[in-house]
């Protein structure tokens, strides 16, 4: 008891600690199996209703991604905001008193769960959305052009969401709040932008995913549309994506150090 | 051992804690009293690195919270109960805390048999009594085996048979050689635990002496508290209209 211990923690055991808390709450399965069914669902009803061959086949099958987006970022939120609801938060930093250490564990664990989860969901609503075309269509291959790349791509933004999430509960530390704002900026703003700034829609996180990242034929604007929204390319878009969950979790560890818990 | 030196927490314009100052020292069950919203919360976890002093710094064997290098295994502290998510069961609440600070996983069993609840270690915490909670709280205190001992209101919610059984438990602890730092609100109850009381009131200190010494002031140990807090509140109120003069200071 009284020997002085050698050693300091590190981010393996703070990461283990989150996986713990977040393996142990049935909520977590519940919500990332339901995000992978309803995607799976909706690539099902639009392959079924499919009858233009011409269409973006693979974007169709990912239709599920953007709704399903929701879900991983309201349980990024709740793995902050959750914590200061029950006040877990104290015997967390009580235990991890080094901040961002915490904040960087969460964003890990929760970062390869939810990258887990999406590409799970973004490979079987591919594989259900193809299987499911009627009228002679044939199901898009992961071997052509921008397929499997967009596949990939759909799963991440999961992950990308999730963790916009997650820094948006350290920033805003209410649930309701949080996902407010999170509903607010990620799926309201765009449509808020896409009015009012149509240069700038190509950079709302909703459009850049159902636009640059899941899509295999980017950008079919008609000639001469003056009210054509310009597209990230699908690279740029994921770099544009990264950047604010970088962005949202920085401001969030900052203030996760200075204020008091 | 935890020192406490000028202390200083501001929530507003409001002082919650003022120049605090002392020490608590290993081997005896100190207390720590005052009434309610006199800042023993805001102290604990001003002493845990939770909240930020504006003035003054705390010291657990010499080092500062944040620069333990297994604070669960230098300090155990109990804040407030029920501090968990209510869908974890007791098991997984105390193995994500031990995983933190490399406690091994027997090490969770042992001490939710020592605290009693073995037996409802894989139920969820929600629906645990406000007495099994308290228990929870104290078997996560208890993790790391440390010499170091914070626990804010232990006895809140516990029945008669609970309130003993963390007296022995506490006393037992300090008997070790550990420091065992519990605040209340019950002066009753302090009488019996500890042998040594810090006293504060309106963030200030008021007394830092053995029980026996302030008792004996006194009718009785309830009597010198509350001359003590009495006057206190005095002060305050004259301390408030000055600084109501000096004006922007909040």
């Amino acid at each position: 008891m009284m020997a002085e211990r050698a050693g300091h923690y590190r981010f393996r055991h703070v990461a283990q600690m989150e996986w713990i808390k977040l393996r142990s709450l049935r909520s977590t399965w519940w919500t990332l199996g339901i995000t992978v069914c309803g995607a799976t669902a909706m690539a099902i009803v639009i392959g079924l209703n499919t009858r233009n061959a011409a269409g973006d086949l693979t974007n169709n099958a990912l239709a599920g991604v953007v709704p399903g987006l929701l879900l991983t970022g309201v349980l990024g939120v709740l793995m902050m905001t959750s914590e200061y609801t029950s006040g877990m938060i104290r015997a967390t930093l009580a235990a991890v008193p080094g901040r961002g250490l915490v904040l960087a564990a969460k964003a890990a664990v929760f970062g390869i769960v939810a990258l887990a989860t999406g590409e799970a969901a973004a490979f079987i609503s591919f594989a259900a959305g193809g299987a499911a075309l009627r009228h002679g269509i044939a199901a898009p291959a992961l071997t052509q052009p921008g397929v499997l790349r967009a596949v990939l791509l759909a799963g991440a933004s999961f992950s990308l969401v999730g963790l916009l999430g997650l820094g948006l509960g350290a920033i805003v530390r209410h649930t309701a709040a949080a996902i407010a704002v999170l509903v607010g900026g990620v799926y309201l703003a765009a449509q808020f932008v896409g009015v009012v700034a149509h240069g700038a829609a190509g950079y709302m996180p909703v459009l850049i995913i159902g636009n640059s990242l899941t899509t295999t034929k980017p950008d079919n604007c008609p000639p001469h549309a003056a009210l054509c929204p310009h597209f990230l390319s699908a690279w740029a878009g994921l770099g544009m994506l990264c950047l604010y969950a970088a962005a949202v979790l920085g401001i969030g560890a900052w203030l996760l150090a200075r204020r008091d818990a | 051992m935890i020192e406490a030196r000028g202390l200083t927490k501001r929530f507003g314009s409001r002082l919650a804690v003022d120049a605090l100052s002392f020490d608590v020292r290993a081997g005896r069950v100190t207390g720590f009293l005052g009434p309610n919203g006199s800042g023993k919360s805001t102290t604990m976890r001003l002493i845990l690195g939770l909240d930020h002093p504006d003035a003054g710094h705390a010291a657990i064997s010499g080092r500062r919270y944040r620069d333990l290098g297994w604070p669960l295994r230098e300090v155990g502290a109990l804040l407030e109960a029920r501090a968990w998510h209510p869908g974890r069961t007791a098991r997984s609440h105390l193995a994500a805390l031990a995983a933190s600070n490399g406690i091994g996983r027997r090490r969770v069993d042992e001490v939710l048999g020592m605290v009693g609840l073995a037996e409802v270690a894989g139920q969820r915490t929600g629906k645990f009594s406000l007495g099994m909670a308290q228990r929870l709280g104290i078997a996560a205190a208890l993790l790391g085996d440390p010499p170091v001992l914070l626990l804010d209101e232990p006895v809140n919610g516990l029945d008669p048979a609970g309130i003993h059984w963390i007296r022995d438990l506490l006393r037992a602890l300090a008997v070790q050689g550990r420091t065992v730092f519990v605040s209340s609100h019950l002066i009753s109850e302090m009488a019996l635990m500890a042998e040594h009381v810090v006293v504060i009131g309106q963030g200030r200190l008021l007394a830092d002496e053995p029980v026996a010494d302030l008792a004996g002031r006194a009718p009785s140990l309830e009597d010198a508290f509350l001359r003590l807090t009495g006057a206190a509140t005095e002060y305050q109120g004259r301390e408030g209209a000055t600084s109501r003069e000096g004006g922007h200071d909040g």
